[in-house]
């Protein structure tokens, strides 16, 4: 299509070159529009990865070379184990051994708890990562000014402690090892619940009601409302159904389950599967709507009953998509927060869950815990907590377009 | 093993009926079975709803019932302080329409702009590259935005209007990331609702001798009005309703106030701090999120009933 001004058109229309001007004026701004939102994602990722590494500054309460004569790399076991006794109070240590006698570890472990029980670093400045590469010099002149005893390093704050460390009040200490645990649990309970019911759902409406009854058009405007719903009415919902009323249930009280409450991973996965269950359908759907009625014309025309013909011909034709709108829906789930917080999620939590009834935490709960923190190096820490969120995202999504790719081919 | 049974079952009831003819007559129990199962998985969508509307009217109803509470000054009074028995709504409602209107001021002019490029002005290749781009935007968390309110936006605004000026936690940053994180939503459902526009529409536009411009202004974008304004409404749902980037960027203590720099809490910022705290159950307190959420979901429902009935109008004009 040529829409190149003609000369008789300009002789026609005297305003022909204000017409055009307005219109190149306009689709600038239409491409700003674009631009707005690539630069908003970018600045989002550059402010995530920015605050996830840098300069920190530390002071050490207790200075190492103080502890024994020798530096501490060069002591053995025994030696770093009679030093860890004679710095700390009897009931610590056998806090620290419910994980293991100290005698029974590494001298790097050692190393780590020494420095994290007794020498105890504590934060004075943390750096953004590209303040700290541009003004490097500056800062560590700075920070050694004021305070000559600092120790000044490089830190990466996504790293393989952050992400086997359980959770501690010290930002240095801290990981999501128990918040990535619980995560998962989640994801798997609620997606156990909601993926045959959701797929059950959709092969009713597409497959089996009849359009004509009114019950039927109900459900599907409902389905299509619920999945406007705010997440945080549904974390309401679940507080008051899953928490409260079904509590000896949830809790496991009846299955003999020792002193809990409702606030599990059960009621919380429960809530999470109500919430991605309209998603679920709806996706479900387009994909058996999708299946060319050929298939099924077929089937029957061979004397198929209904459901033979669903389960043997509609639905393998029909999964690749099912799963891809599936994955979509738990990669939603996997960032929810809102619904976590109203049904009780744990803030702080040492212990790995270690089946539905017990209590639990999130990452997107530490995330926004972390947020709200004051201190800087907090931020860091969710910083990196979010960058592991988001790879989990993009992994989970790279799997859902794998799989459609693959099967699309047929 | 279901199939396996339907299977056997269906090749023994074969041996024993030889009468072909009459083989619709006969009863499927399994068959029958199936269809009722498949009809509670339905089903279960309904029982949500009537739970949310019965569980939250319920609560609702004791918190309206308890001695401090009156409905006339719930809707009417300026004063949210559950612990001198002040109970006006209108600081968390004020607050939810200020953090909306921010985040439409961003969202509706750009997610349009970018959906009218995307369907009228981009190639294909253009289009198949950037229209992924842009929904990451939709499937990144709210709880990262609200991070990304607080850490990036909020200092960016006390760095233009002064730091004495804005406040650490304001409506304003938060609206503003809440906009960012709607616009995906407006401009595909809106480019949705461009392309439904169908082409001999323009070429009618352009034989009159429009420009693109003219042809999208004043026929593309008309005949896809609905379209358009039922993403709209989408998006108003969606803002209200939106919890993290509040929670963690809006204030947390319920303040009416009109200025877009000093903090209030919203309607959903409340639900989460009054819920993340240690809960006493039965007290107005813990009912009053019930009150809010019951009032969150009415709004939200007839805003998303509102944007169905749209779409379904340029649904049946041109598809």
């Amino acid at each position: 299509m040529n829409r190149a001004p003609h000369k008789s058109a300009q002789a026609a229309s005297p305003h022909l070159l204000a017409r055009h001007r307005a219109g190149r004026l306009w689709k600038t701004g239409f491409s700003l529009s674009i631009l707005f939102g690539l630069i908003a994602l970018a600045a989002l990722l550059f402010n995530v990865i920015d605050q996830s590494a840098g300069l920190l500054v530390t002071a050490n309460k207790v200075d190492p070379s103080t502890l024994a004569e020798k530096p501490l790399e060069e002591l053995s076991v025994k030696e770093l184990t009679q030093i860890l006794k004679s710095n700390l109070s009897n009931n610590r240590i056998k806090t620290i051994e419910r994980n293991g006698v100290l005698m029974g570890r590494t001298q790097a472990e050692l190393l780590e708890l020494i420095d994290e029980q007794i020498v105890k670093p504590e934060v004075i400045a943390s750096y953004h990562l590209f303040e700290s590469l541009r003004h490097e010099t500056e800062i560590r002149q700075q920070a050694l000014g004021k305070n000559p005893d600092a120790r000044i390093e490089w830190k990466i704050w996504l790293n393989w402690h952050f992400l086997t460390n359980v959770m501690s009040s010290n930002a240095q200490y801290a990981g999501v090892r128990t918040a990535l645990l619980g995560s998962l649990f989640l994801i798997a309970v609620s997606i156990l619940m909601a993926f045959p019911i959701g797929v059950g759902a959709a092969i009713y409406l597409e497959e089996y009601s009849d359009r004509r009854l009114r019950i039927n058009r109900i459900i599907q405007t409902n389905i299509d409302n619920l999945a406007g719903v705010p997440s945080i009415v549904y974390g309401i919902l679940g507080l008051a159904i899953f928490v409260r009323a079904l509590s000896p249930l949830t809790s496991g009280v009846i299955f003999g389950v020792e002193g809990g409450n409702g606030r599990t991973i059960l009621s919380a996965a429960l809530t999470m599967a109500l919430l991605i269950l309209p998603v679920i359908i709806i996706n479900a759907q387009e994909a058996i709507r999708a299946v060319p009625s050929s298939l099924r014309q077929a089937a029957y025309g061979l004397g198929a009953t209904r459901w033979q013909t669903i389960w043997h011909h509609v639905l393998p034709y029909a999964m690749p998509g099912i799963l891809t709108g599936s994955i979509l829906a738990v990669s939603r789930a996997i960032g929810e927060t809102a619904p976590l917080i109203v049904v009780g999620a744990a803030t702080f939590i040492t212990q790995d869950p270690n089946g539905v009834f017990s209590r639990f935490t999130a990452l997107p709960i530490q995330i926004y815990n972390w947020t709200t923190r004051p201190q800087p190096e907090f931020r860091n820490i969710a910083a990196a907590a979010i960058l592991v969120l988001l790879l989990s995202l993009l992994s989970m999504n790279a799997v859902a377009i794998l799989l459609r790719n693959k099967f699309s081919r047929r | 093993m279901l199939r396996k049974n339907l299977v056997n079952k269906a090749a023994g009831e074969k041996k024993q009926l030889p009468a072909q003819a009459r083989l619709w007559k006969k009863p499927r129990r399994g068959e029958a079975v199936i269809h009722a199962f498949l009809f509670i998985c339905g089903a279960v969508s309904i029982l949500t709803t009537l739970g949310i509307i019965y569980e939250l009217g319920k609560e609702a109803l004791l918190f309206f019932g308890s001695p401090e509470v009156k409905l006339l000054d719930f809707l009417t009074q300026t004063t949210w302080q559950p612990s001198i028995g002040k109970f006006g709504v209108l600081p968390l409602v004020n607050a939810t329409l200020m953090t909306t209107v921010f985040a439409m001021i961003i969202a509706l002019p750009v997610g349009l702009g970018a959906a009218v490029y995307l369907s009228e002005y981009a190639s294909t290749r253009t289009r198949a590259t950037l229209k992924p781009i842009l929904e990451i935007l939709a499937g990144i968390p709210s709880v990262v935005y609200g991070y990304f309110a607080l850490t990036f936006m909020t200092p960016l605004l006390r760095g233009i209007f002064g730091a004495a000026q804005v406040q650490v936690y304001n409506t304003l940053s938060a609206g503003l990331v809440m906009g960012i994180m709607i616009l995906p939503l407006v401009s595909s459902m809106s480019e949705d609702a461009l392309s439904a526009v169908p082409r001999s529409l323009r070429e009618g536009g352009y034989a009159l001798g429009g420009t693109r411009f003219e042809v999208t202004r004043k026929i593309v974008v008309p005949a896809a009005l609905s379209g358009i304004v039922a993403a709209f409404i989408i998006a108003i749902s969606r803002a209200i309703g939106e919890t993290m980037i509040v929670a963690l960027a809006a204030g947390s203590g319920p303040a009416f106030t009109l200025n877009p720099f000093k903090a209030a809490e919203t309607m959903t910022g409340y639900i989460v701090r009054i819920s993340g705290g240690d809960l006493a159950y039965d007290t107005p307190d813990y009912n009053s999120i019930f009150a809010i959420g019951l009032l969150l979901f009415l709004i939200t429902l007839v805003l998303n009933l509102v944007s169905r009935y749209l779409v379904g109008k340029y649904r049946e004009v041109y598809e």
